[in-house]
This record gives C-alpha cells, structure tokens and sequence, in this order.
C-alpha cells in the first residue's frame, strides 16, 4: 500500500511539519514577554530587567481585606499568595472587581513593590456555579 | 463508517434523511435554548452573562474541530493523493469559518461586562483571530485559484501550517498568563462547571454538532456533484 511515491511523500510533509513547529516554537519562545498577558508578583520579583518607564500589566488575586476606596482613588494589594504588590488606581473599577478575585492591572511599577495603574481588568476564573451553592460552599467552610 | 464520504454514497443522501436529522436539530435546539437561558441558574459572581457560554464554548469548539479536521483531511490529501478528502475539507471550512467568528463575537459581548474590555490581545484571543485568518485564506484560496490541482495543494498546505494553531490555542491558557480563564471541562480533571449549567452546555453541544454535520452533508454533496460535473466538461 504505501509505495515509494507515497513514503517520499510522507517524509518531506514530516519534515516539512516538523521545521514548521520548531519556527513557531522558537518565535514564541523568544516573544515570551510579549505573549503573556500579565506577570504575576513572583515574576516581576525575579525579573532582572524591569523597566520603569515602560507601561506593563501585572496580575493576580485581589488580597483580602486590603481594598480601600477613597473618592475615586482606589488602593489594594495584587497577590499570588507568594509576593505581593501594592496597586493605587484612579478611576472606576469593574463591576466584576471584588477581594479574592482574579485581576489584572495595567500601568507603571514605581518599584518592586508598588504598582500605579491606570486600567484595572477583572479576571474570571475558569469556576461557574449558582449562587445557591456558593452560600452553601461558603456555609460548610465556617 | 469512512465509506459512507465516498463520493458516490454522498449522492444518495435524500431530503428525508437531511429533514430528519434538521428536525432533531430543532428540537434539540429548542430544549438546550429553554434550559440554558431560562431554567438554568446566574452564576454566583457573572450573573446572567454567563448565559453567553452556552452559546460561545460550543462555537469555539467547532470551529476548532472543524479546522481539525481540515487539516487532517489535508494531511491525507497530499500523501495519499485522495481526492475527496479536499471535497469533505472544503465543505467543512464555511462552517468552521462562521463557528469561530460566533466564538469571537460573543466572547466580546461576554467580555464587557466581565472583564470590563471588549477586546484584549492575549494569548487565546490572538491565536483565535490567527484561525479566523487561516479560514478566510482557505476559503479564498478555494475562491480565486481556478486550477482544481493547483487550488488543492495551495489549500491543503494552508490546512496543514492552520492545524499547527490549533494546539496553541487550545493551550495557550495553560503555557501562558492570559486574562481568558483556563478550560472548565478537561479530560483529566472533574468539570467546574456546577451540573445545573453543565447539562444545557452539553445539550446545546449536542445541537451545534448536528447542525454542523447537516450543513457539512449538504455542502459535501454539493461539491462532489461540482466535482463531477467539472470533470465532464474536461
């Protein structure tokens, strides 16, 4: 069944796939800053080479308890429940924005642990369930 | 179960058999639109935006099967040298085609409200748009190429470098930091998707599945009588 043609065939198509892969690997590998969406705080405290003055997203939980609003300034911390950053923000937030929460904050780092943003994503999880069981969950917990 | 794509077994295909299954199609339809937009329940935190789901996941998920499988039959094609292999892809590229511009769609409506963005250039959103790209090339290509043979590899070519996509979007939640959440339903671990929305997900699964093969039996006869007739001429 398979004749020389077709076993040719089969071997520069491998190849061929193959290199193409191996291209793609490649370019993402080398884009990796680019591809992700957002660092998280363990990934900006390992970083070597942060810039300051280039606007990056960081993301994670909302830490909570630490959400405090005044006016329309807005301050909590981004945790991944290894580092943490502190976030200030000016602006509204999401409806979707609440403690424990997944979020993901865009602007400038002032340094390794303090983060201006001036846009604030909500993260959702890949959780869906109704409120009912929620109440229930959060009953047998306490 | 493959014979029954031979060219010449499509051509049996009634209206009988195509109105039954269209049937089927709508009272699936119906149930999975009653039970996912009025009797299944909010989520706990997105509310009634979650009914978008129902809609947005299966879409997604055609749209990549249907690539899938066109870069399967691509595969065949050009080793094996079987014709009608490039007839069942090219049937199934309009379908995937609109499935993923669904998917995107509603994934923008969804986000809105959700994320507070319409649109963001993360990793799944990105290689979802690279799909939508590999699509219209495809489609195109089938368009404006008039040569049979040489429409066919160019094609089949684009299938191929298309279906290295497909894992990377299937991926891209879990190799990097993306604002799209990851899959609630892998074959690995229990779904967390509560049951109550689960079913009217699967249900509405269901229906998109058959719609995509009525229309993909539809076209697939279409193109073979093309086919055929092409052939005559020549």
């Amino acid at each position: 069944m398979l004749t020389k043609k077709v076993k040719s065939r089969i071997f520069f198509l491998s190849v061929l796939v193959i290199l193409a892969a191996l291209v793609i690997f490649v370019i993402l590998r080398s884009l990796e800053e680019n591809v992700v969406y957002f660092f998280s705080p363990t990934e900006i405290y390992n970083k070597s080479n942060i810039t300051f003055d280039k606007k990056i997203r960081i993301g994670g939980l909302v830490k909570k308890n630490s959400v405090s609003k005044n006016n329309t300034s807005v301050n909590f911390i981004i945790t991944d429940l290894k580092k943490e950053i502190s976030v200030s923000y000016n602006g509204i937030v999401p409806n979707l924005f609440s403690e424990g929460k997944g979020v993901v904050a865009e602007g400038k780092l002032k340094d390794k642990k303090y983060f201006i943003a001036d846009k604030i994503l909500a993260k959702h999880d890949e959780n869906y369930m109704p409120p009912e069981v929620t109440k229930a969950l959060e009953k047998s917990n306490n | 179960m493959i014979k029954n794509f031979f060219p010449n077994k499509i051509l049996s295909l009634n209206i009988t058999a195509v109105n039954s299954l269209i049937l089927l199609l709508v009272i699936v339809i119906i149930i999975g639109l009653i039970y996912s937009l009025l009797l299944s329940p909010p989520d706990y935190i997105q509310g009634d935006s979650v009914r978008i789901m129902y809609v947005h996941v299966p879409s997604s998920f055609m749209a990549l099967g249907c690539f899938g499988f066109i870069g399967l039959a691509s595969i065949c094609n050009l080793i094996f040298k079987i014709r009608f292999m490039s007839l069942i892809a090219k049937s199934l590229a309009p379908i995937g085609f609109i499935f993923s511009l669904i998917s995107i769609v509603t994934g923008s409506l969804w986000g809105k409200p959700t994320w507070g963005v319409w649109w963001v250039w993360d990793a799944r959103l990105t290689s979802m748009v690279i799909l939508l790209f590999f699509y219209i090339a495809y489609i195109l290509t089938w368009k404006m190429v008039n040569n049979f043979s040489k429409a066919n590899s160019i094609t089949s070519i684009i299938g191929i470098v298309g279906l290295l996509n497909i894992p990377v979007i299937k991926y891209s939640v879990d190799w990097w930091n993306t604002l799209h959440q990851p899959s609630s339903i892998t074959l690995t671990s229990a779904p967390t998707i509560h049951y109550s929305m689960l079913v009217p997900l699967m249900i509405m699964f269901f229906g998109m599945l058959i719609y995509t093969l009525i229309i993909f039996l539809m076209r697939y006869k279409t193109e073979v009588i093309k086919f055929k007739i092409e052939k005559k001429k020549n």
